[in-house]
């Protein structure tokens, strides 16, 4: 009986999708193009809202990956055909591997800041992104300005990458908001003397948590937020950044020196989604991201039938949601096996 | 007294309509500030772009000529929209519209 499902992608999403699929007896194939499973969440420190370690969610995902997976590490898909009930996925310099169904874990990757060059994203040294910031949390590494002083002031900016028609990104990407908002809080943490500054044209606290999260923002830390989208930034003398911004809520030009600039950035479509989805013929959305056969009622289902899609693939998501998304999509793939027999 | 508020039902959405016809971008401005952020004219004199172009659309346009006179077409604004509105070729539209129908 046909029973063995591929995952291609081992993030959060791929990672729980095979581990249910396992859990019920299916045979899984877990592919990966790095040399460690875990995706982005390796290289978070701690999460929204509560700012619980992201090794806890990563360390519990990864149980579900046991023995009984197949797990393919530094996997670069080639091909993928089918015929009749066998997908054939071609690996390159590698046997091809086969199964009854696919599921597309491929994720996302960062918006590259680079491009927003106006924000001086690898011109000016003090200018960093949301993970690089996140990278100095995890590997506990000192806050400190290229010249090596503790930053007096620090300056975060939202929206990079994102609602940008700029960049070519008209789409929100959901998180950026609250992670500012927790890195505000974090960098007061390890630097309580420091002022922190966020610049925004909103702020989307979306879900649980979140608005409770900006409002300790605000009265516990005395985290300022500034309505008002950063246009440029350009660097003084001593390497510190000055961001020209206006202050929308009195209607007025700003400027300000920060020590430090985080920028926010936001989600963008990888590039293997991309190219698998060329191969298999799948649409993507105006946005870049893949689109399901319905977002509503079968959004890990495509159109062709044993091709399932979970996780960041299909657009900007949390976590939590991506969990949420895999084990939908694993009783989807059981349903479909067990239709196929 | 006067009463100073934004009056929706009596302000005069004449200009906005015409300006909107010929280019929908307008429509589109979600009041970030980039524009007024970037704008070199508005450092150094009260004018602010966004200010402007909202109430535009809100119908206060009695102070819009005066107003808009302050720019110097640099195009920076342009440059800098997160939603692609065309507002140094609105701010010419502008002039034009002040000249036909106010």
């Amino acid at each position: 009986m046909p029973r063995e499902v591929i995952v291609i992608g081992a993030g959060v999403a791929g990672m729980t999708a095979a581990s249910l699929l396992s859990e019920t007896g299916i045979k899984v194939k877990l592919l990966e193009k790095e040399k460690q499973l875990g995706g982005h969440l390796r290289k978070w420190d701690r999460l929204f809202p509560t700012l619980r370690p992201a090794s806890e969610v990563l360390d519990w995902i990864e149980k579900g990956v046991n023995a009984n997976i197949e797990v393919f590490k530094e996997v670069t898909v080639t091909d993928i055909r089918v015929q009749g009930n066998e997908f054939t996925v071609s690996i390159k310099d590698k046997d091809p591997i086969t199964g009854n169904a696919i599921v597309l874990a491929t994720g996302f990757d960062l918006f590259d800041a680079v491009k927003k060059e106006e924000y001086g994203y690898g011109i000016y040294n003090n200018v960093i992104t949301s993970a690089d910031l996140e990278a100095i949390f995890r590997e506990k590494k000192k806050i400190v300005t290229t010249s090596g002083k503790i930053p007096r002031r620090i300056g975060i900016v939202h929206c990079v990458g994102s609602r940008d028609e700029k960049v070519g990104n008209l789409y929100c990407s959901k998180v950026c908001c609250v992670t500012g908002v927790k890195q505000a809080i974090e960098i007061k943490q390890a630097l309580p003397d420091a002022e922190v500054y966020g610049f925004y044209m909103d702020l989307r606290m979306f879900d649980r948590n979140f608005e409770e999260l900006y409002f300790e923002a605000q009265q516990k830390w005395g985290i300022n937020f500034i309505r008002g989208r950063v246009s440029e930034c350009a660097e003084n003398e001593d390497e510190s950044i000055l961001v020209k911004t206006e202050d929308t809520l009195t209607g007025r030009p700003l400027k300000m020196t920060v020590d430090l600039l985080i920028l926010l950035v936001g989600f963008v479509p990888s590039p293997e989604t991309r190219k698998l989805a060329s191969i298999l013929g799948l649409k993507t959305g105006n946005d870049g991201f893949l689109l399901s056969k319905d977002e509503h009622t079968q959004d890990n289902i495509t159109s062709v039938p044993g091709v399932f899609l979970t996780g960041a693939l299909k657009g900007p998501t949390t976590i939590v949601n991506s969990i949420a998304d895999a084990r939908a999509t694993a009783l989807q793939v059981q349903i479909f096996l067990n239709s196929v027999n | 007294m006067d009463d100073r508020s934004i009056d929706i039902d009596h302000n005069d959405q004449k200009i906005m309509a015409f300006l909107t016809l010929q280019d929908p971008s307008i429509n589109t401005c979600i009041g970030c500030g980039s524009c007024t952020a970037t704008c070199s004219a508005g450092h150094f004199v009260d004018f602010n772009i966004r200010k402007v172009h909202t109430f535009l659309r809100r119908g206060e346009t009695h102070l819009l000529k005066q107003e808009i006179q302050k720019c110097m077409f640099c195009g920076k604004c342009q440059l800098v929209c997160p939603r692609g509105v065309n507002l140094r070729n609105l701010i010419i539209s502008i002039y034009n519209a002040i000249e036909r129908l106010a």
